[in-house]
């Protein structure tokens, strides 16, 4: 016999305004089956849950219908509340009657009459569950990050002082990211190498934590807890063991043309090379693009100069495989592309950058040894003409942009205000002669001492901060840049002629962030964003288990920002490391082995991975026995999504928890 | 190929010449533009009014007649270009524009946005191709520095147009180059040369007529050309000091029909 008890909550007004509370309480006590029926102000609080307990043992309850918010909020705070009371936890059952009922409906008649549906549908439901028991699984006790900027940087350094091994795998030459390329950070202006390059070398030296440069994911299997990966690496024609770093062999290397990435292009390396002074791993690497003895067999000086015996041409690309208990995507950010927004000219003067070249120029390791010089005067520093004496920033190029326009993005970059007011501010301090100009849309400087940095580059250094976009850069035949731009707040056209205009060009994804995402079955957003499992509560994981987030990644942020969110997605997977046993969801699917056709409708839905088939051998009714394939799910990496169960031709594949027959019972008892 | 060739109303009058020249280069480049008969005004300027449709019908009785007769679209105009382009694109995107036209139209074949428009340019850029074109040239314009000035009707909407990048075009530089002589790339070459201005303010189109000339000549143009009537008339005026010429004309003078 059931014995079930049916909770109702007001949610203060949050459902009593809409639904009659008391009369669904009433009309519970109609259902056969229900014993006890009750409404509550706050179902939630420590009273209503102990209302919950207190009855389960009175009443010697078989099952509990709560109906109150939604299950997502509170499903596992009344599991809990049962499980002490001596229920099995999936003997309750939610019935939504705030999200899906009082807060979409006006009227207390229409509200009521659904919430009593809704309630109907649940009791329906928990008459048919089953009590179950969650599954244990190992845990491997090794954490894997994915990109080794500072988010990835940070993550590891934060897992390993934990006590837990961890590997970053790195698709660059080196680790350090992004940061490397930046000169000095708002809004302390600290240099960003000084505070980088420490990390990078802890990360180095501790034992625990190891980085695979110049490597890249190539697949990942498992789920959490026990995830495989093959990581690709690279061939870099070095024995990392052997080299030493000592750059001979680039002093000596012939081919000096070759696009110098670290510098945005603005100079050449040569096609061995370490990306920077402070690289980690500091060891050379060879780009087969470009070296003489890869491309035709001959040269190999490198070879005869390395004291180390370290460089080999004959290196392949190997493929290794590591479990991993938890996995962190860090695979942080690009400037987008602007050739599409070339009325700013960028493809056609060498004297338009963006922000991220201006970074390059200002350093002192940067290709004019921290002098700012317009790139046409690059090879020619000394010039007179060289120096520029007017400066016009362009904001949001790309980012907030409701046009079609290819490669432009809706969201705010979040932080080009800061850095463009930093580099103003830097401009006028260290170049007092330089008139400035920054055409803004508003300037977003919220954070700690970040509006203060922005008025002193206003008020302080006199940096001409103009309300207004720019619409054409037109480069003239002398080489200065007539800037043709909008003042909103006085209402004129203005003409500006400039020696240098730096774009604050909108950021987004890396590239590799869409595969990755694939591999990991981690959702992503149409901008290529990981999607954080819950925006506000959430968001350092993602909505797949044992997959974290960790840096721009996840959204715009700065550096603050990034490392704070990389040291809580390093917390999650401490406390995913931490565990011996990871308790499963029970809800999983199953197979009918007798009803199973063997067809792999199943195994071709299933995004985890988690049916194989096999073939087993059946006793038939004539007692002879008969092999058969059929389909077997394994719980610790079934999701229990129930995309199977949909896909199952003969209705074999259902799933603990919402069965088929649960769901059919509360679509009858929806439609009485 | 065979075009059904919409030459709108100023190419019968004031612009003779780029209708006359290009029909003359069609020969010699081996494609046929034939005439929609009974043509009319594409109404010079594309209709922003949202519950405007009356003024977008003749450009889908021309689009409806390139399609009865199975072929692209072919037009010089620059204005007229943009203007049955984006009723096109209507008829293609906005069921409500596409059923009122019809329903005004009363075709025979209800038209949905089937025919392909495509600029003068575009044919020989993707048609005949410039390397082909450079291969018939037997006059090449030798030490000749011409800015191709396309002013804004001819690559906006961008997305719309998609003939080239509205801000940094080379369509016609190209077409410049396969006819042997040098572009001049300046930065006002995509500029408004001041539109119907005319009418009401010369004086504003007096002083883009001199920004575009100014910008030109500082990087040594000797001459523009264009497939505008509108900007041939507001730039070809006894203050220019560059000449203007349709590009039709500079193609038939390379090609060696000019007579």
């Amino acid at each position: 016999m059931h014995r079930i008890g049916v909770f109702v909550c007001h949610c203060g007004t949050n459902i009593a305004a809409t639904v009659d509370v008391k009369a669904v309480a009433e009309a519970a006590l109609n259902e056969t089956g229900v014993v006890f029926s009750a409404d509550y102000q706050y179902m939630c609080s420590e009273a209503g849950q102990t209302l919950v307990q207190d009855t389960i043992k009175e009443h010697k309850l078989t099952g509990v219908v709560v109906c109150s918010c939604s299950p997502r909020m509170h499903e596992a705070t009344f599991r809990k509340a049962a499980a002490k009371a001596g229920l099995n936890s999936y003997m309750v059952e939610i019935a939504n009657i705030r999200e899906q009922c009082s807060w979409i409906h006006k009227d207390m008649m229409s509200g009521t009459e659904k919430a009593v549906i809704l309630m109907r549908a649940a009791v329906a439901k928990v008459k048919l569950n089953a009590p179950l028991t969650p599954g244990q699984t190992p845990v491997t006790k090794r954490a894997l990050v994915i990109g080794g900027g500072i988010a990835g940087i940070q993550t590891a350094l934060d897992i390993a002082e934990a006590g837990f091994d961890v590997d970053i795998v790195e698709k660059q030459p080196t680790i350090g990211g992004k940061m490397t390329q930046i000169d000095k950070t708002f809004p302390t202006l600290d240099c960003a190498s000084c505070i980088l390059t420490p990390k990078m070398v802890d990360c180095a030296q501790n034992e625990k934590i190891h980085i695979y440069s110049y490597s890249e994911v190539e697949s990942v299997t498992g789920f959490v807890g026990n995830f495989t990966v093959k990581i690709k690496r690279k061939a870099r024609y070095i024995d990392e063991k052997k080299c030493t770093g000592c750059g001979e062999c680039i002093e000596k290397c012939p081919m000096k043309k070759v696009p110098n990435e670290f510098n945005l292009g603005l100079d050449n390396r040569k096609a061995i090379y370490i990306p920077f002074a402070q690289a980690v791993p500091k060891v050379a690497t060879i780009d087969s693009n470009y070296c003489i003895k890869l491309k035709t067999g001959k040269c190999g000086l490198c070879s005869t100069v390395c004291g180390a015996g370290a460089i080999d041409y004959t290196q392949q690309d190997t493929i290794i495989e590591e479990k991993y208990g938890a996995i962190v995507a860090a695979t942080g950010y690009n400037p987008i592309n602007i050739e599409k927004f070339d009325e700013f000219a960028y493809s056609q003067s060498p004297d338009v950058i963006t922000s991220l070249e201006l970074e390059r120029l200002m350093n002192a390791a940067g290709p004019s040894n921290g002098t700012l010089v317009r790139p046409s005067y690059l090879s020619n520093q000394h010039d007179p003409e060289a120096h520029p004496h007017t400066i016009v920033f362009v904001q949001c190029v790309g980012s907030r942009s409701t046009e079609c326009r290819k490669g432009s993005k809706e969201y705010c970059s979040k932080i080009c205000c800061m850095y463009t007011a930093k580099h103003a501010m830097l401009i006028r301090e260290k170049y007092p002669d330089t008139d400035v100009y920054v055409f803004y849309i508003d300037v977003r400087t919220p954070g700690k001492l970040f509006d203060e940095f922005y008025r002193r580059a206003v008020e302080q250094y006199g940096v001409h901060y103009i309300k207004g976009m720019v619409g054409k850069v037109a480069p003239k035949a002398d080489g200065k840049l007539n800037v043709q731009a909008s003042d909103l707040i006085s209402n004129e056209q203005l003409h500006i002629d400039a020696d240098l205009v730096v774009l604050a060009t909108a950021i987004e994804p890396d590239k590799s962030a869409r595969s990755i995402g694939t591999m990991l079955t981690a959702s992503m957003d149409t901008n290529d964003f990981f999607t954080e499992a819950h925006p506000k509560l959430r968001p350092v994981e993602s909505p797949t288990a044992g997959v974290f987030l960790s840096g721009v990644a996840q959204g715009p942020k700065d550096i603050p920002e990034t490392v704070t969110q990389a040291s809580a997605a390093a917390a999650k997977v401490i406390g995913i490391l931490v565990k011996d046993q990871l308790t499963g969801n029970p809800c999983v699917a199953h197979s009918d082995e007798l009803m199973c056709n063997g067809c792999s409708a199943c195994e071709k839905v299933c995004p985890y991975g988690a049916i194989t088939y096999s073939d087993k051998e059946f006793r038939q009714p004539d007692r002879t026995v008969a092999i058969r394939r059929v389909a077997s799910v394994n719980p610790a990496v079934c999701q229990g999504c129930g995309a199977c169960t949909v896909a199952c031709p003969s209705g074999a594949m259902d799933l603990k928890g919402f069965s088929n027959q649960q769901i059919m019972a509360e679509v009858d008892a929806i439609c009485r | 190929m065979k075009y059904s060739y919409f030459p709108g109303c100023t190419l019968k009058s004031k612009a003779t010449e780029l209708d006359k020249y290009a029909r003359d280069c069609a020969a010699v480049l081996g494609f046929e533009m034939e005439e929609i008969e009974n043509w009319q005004c594409c109404g010079g300027v594309y209709p922003m009014a949202r519950d405007e449709i009356a003024t977008k019908l003749s450009s889908v009785r021309a689009l409806a007649d390139a399609k009865a007769h199975g072929r692209k679209l072919l037009t010089l105009c620059s204005a007229c270009h943009n203007v049955i382009k984006q009723v096109n694109n209507d008829i293609l995107t906005d069921s409500d524009i596409c059923s009122r036209a019809n329903n005004y139209l009363k075709l025979d074949d209800p038209y949905n946005g089937e025919t392909e428009v495509v600029h003068y340019l575009e044919v020989l850029r993707d048609e005949v191709g410039f390397g082909e074109l450079k291969k018939a040239v037997k006059n090449p314009l030798k030490g000749k520095k011409i800015a191709a000035y396309y002013g804004c009707l001819l690559l906006r909407p961008g997305a719309v147009m998609a003939m080239d990048d509205p801000e940094n075009p080379r369509i016609m530089e190209d077409l410049i180059r396969a006819l042997g002589a040098e572009p001049v790339i300046y930065p006002q070459r995509n500029e408004c040369c001041g539109g119907y201005l005319s009418l009401d303010d010369p004086e504003a189109v007096a002083k883009r007529r001199k920004k575009i000339a100014d910008s030109a000549k500082e990087f040594g143009a000797d001459m523009f050309i264009t497939a505008c009537p509108l900007c041939m008339y507001n730039l070809n005026k006894a203050d220019s000091s560059v000449p203007v010429y349709y590009f039709t004309e500079l193609l038939a003078e390379a090609l060696g029909v000019k007579e």
